[in-house]
């Protein structure tokens, strides 16, 4: 598929959003609200719960499944008290030693007078420069849109999943057309210009695996994402603390392609 | 009926822009903020500041460099990294070509070790001429290496920010820069290294949303865009006019999200103070 179906797939209406991925996956959950200095974001979510027999926090940014709940979610576009309440949780998860799943949807951070006003950009530069050095697993899954700086803000992961139609971009498509090409009829285009799939991911060394899609089979599929979640983690915590952190620091540091020249 | 059609133009875009006025003599240049007349040479003497309203100008980075670091103290650090068009997005490799011949830089980062007043530290400089400052793989590249020579040697870092945000040419790669960078400024900052930012104009997106806004003391020129969304996208989003000062250094100190302001005259021993203050007793 097309890089603009794989786009328009993962934004379609009807698609699973994070919430119901989180009643599939974990049980005896308790959504925990609020960043402690501000408010509560509706557009992030966050609780404990179980995923399988193993404790964990899970971060979700919940775009809404009906016109009512979008608008009560803002759309999935999270405020700076969004991304402060992920990082309260995910730094409570570290205390507690439980590992962190995130799950990413987002057309992109909110752009809008109050989230500026409260600090967007320094929200989500704390939570890149925390999640690198959080002493506990993390594993970030995009379950739909990965949108921009909004979504690598619940993402500095030591293993990034892509589920099969998911999308991750530095840019919306629309933006980059209009910029580039001075027409946002170019969508198409600056989708498959800008490599937004999960195998490109894969290919780029942003994300490790890509999840098959079963919608009709919703159970099976995060029965099987589940038991992927758990395989990672054991792994993951198998390693030294300081290891683990080493590797995290590698897998990022790794990434972006440069020319080396000889003697400058 | 001016003040009606007035709604309808289309606000003045400083990214694009860049502020520069129109037709005049060769020498000279008009204030696109007080729109006074003066000639190169007396602003440039100014530290490139209007003499007549204060409105910081634009400089370069090797221009930066010279105005804050003592004669010849500069070293450059990691100009063997440069830009590849990877992703072979249109125009990339002529954008590259046409940015390194405009500026005589290779990337929109210049990267070194120096000293201000004596005192030694490694310093990054972007530069808003080169494709607007903005970030991909290269830009991140050489700022983490930066951070990883300064927290092996021991030494401060300074960083001018001037970008537009993330490369949009280089798609996703240029976003997971953000993370790269933060990752080495958590480790200069975890061996107990001091990191100073100076948000120059513009400095905006994938920036402002990681290193720029990450400095223990965070610094800013008088006026500078400071911000995260563009401001013509939040008008979209929120179909509502900002005020005039919306996103700037000002309104940005304001929200508490600055430490400083600091006029360019007063900047170097602003950071010599912070210097010596930050090296201890024996460097009073």
């Amino acid at each position: 598929m097309a890089a603009y179906q794989k786009l328009k797939a993962a934004r379609a209406n009807g698609r699973p959003t994070a919430s119901a991925y989180i009643r599939q996956m974990f049980e005896n959950t308790l959504e925990l609200h609020g960043d402690r200095k501000f408010g509560d974001d509706p557009a992030m979510l966050g609780g404990v719960g179980w995923l399988g027999d193993l404790p964990v926090t899970y971060i979700a940014i919940e775009k809404g499944d009906s016109t009512q709940e979008r608008i009560r979610r803002n759309f999935g576009c999270p405020k700076p008290e969004g991304y402060r309440k992920a990082l309260r949780l995910m730094q409570q998860a570290e205390k507690f030693h439980r590992p962190v799943v995130c799950l990413v949807d987002t057309s992109g951070a909110y752009c809008g007078e109050d989230a500026e006003q409260r600090g967007q950009g320094q929200a989500i530069a704390d939570n890149l420069l925390h999640m690198m050095q959080l002493q506990t697993p993390v594993i970030s899954v995009v379950i739909g849109e990965g949108g921009s700086g909004g979504a690598l803000g619940i993402a500095v992961a030591d293993r990034v999943y892509m589920l099969e139609n998911a999308v991750y971009s530095v840019i919306s498509p629309e933006g980059c057309a209009s910029i580039i090409w001075k027409d946002a009829g170019m969508v198409a285009q600056a989708a498959e210009h800008l490599r937004i799939t999960a195998t490109d991911m894969v290919e780029l060394g942003v994300a490790e695996r890509v999840i098959p899609e079963n919608f009709e089979q919703f159970d099976q599929m995060c029965e099987q994402l589940k038991t992927q979640l758990l395989s990672d983690f054991a792994a993951l915590s198998a390693l030294p603390a300081e290891q683990m952190l080493q590797q995290r620091y590698a897998r990022f540091r790794s990434i972006g392609q440069y020319q080396e020249t000889e003697n400058a | 009926m001016n003040n009606i059609l007035g709604l309808f133009r289309k606000s003045g875009n400083q990214l694009e822009t860049g502020g520069s006025a129109g037709l005049q003599p060769a020498d000279t240049r008009q204030c696109p903020s007080c729109k006074c007349y003066e000639t190169k040479a007396a602003i440039r003497k100014n530290k490139s500041v209007c003499p007549h309203c204060g409105y910081h100008y634009r400089i370069g980075a090797r221009h930066r460099i010279r105005m804050i670091t003592d004669p010849n103290s500069f070293c450059e650090l990691f100009d063997s990294v440069r830009p590849q068009d990877s992703l072979r997005f249109p125009n990339y490799a002529q954008k590259l070509q046409d940015a390194a011949k405009a500026t005589g830089e290779t990337e929109a980062v210049v990267c070194g070790t120096a000293s201000i007043d004596g005192r030694p530290c490694a310093l990054f400089v972007m530069d808003a001429r080169f494709i607007m400052g903005s970030m991909g793989s290269a830009v991140g590249e050489r700022i983490a290496r930066l951070f990883e020579y300064a927290a092996a040697h021991q030494l401060p870092v300074i960083g001018f920010t001037a970008s537009g945000g993330a490369r949009m040419q280089e798609g996703i790669l240029s976003l997971m820069q953000m993370a790269k960078v933060s990752g080495a400024v958590g480790r200069h900052s975890e061996a107990g290294g001091l990191y100073i930012t100076v948000l120059t104009d513009p400095t905006t997106g994938g920036v402002t949303a990681s290193f720029a806004m990450q400095g223990d003391i965070i610094l800013a020129e008088p006026k500078a865009l400071v911000g995260f969304a563009g401001k013509r996208v939040i008008e979209q989003t929120t179909k509502r006019r900002l005020p005039a000062d919306f996103q700037s250094a000002e309104f940005m100190l304001h929200h508490g999200f600055v430490d400083a302001i600091v006029p360019r005259a007063r900047l170097r021993e602003t950071l010599a103070g912070l210097l010596r203050l930050h090296a201890g007793k024996e460097a009073r």
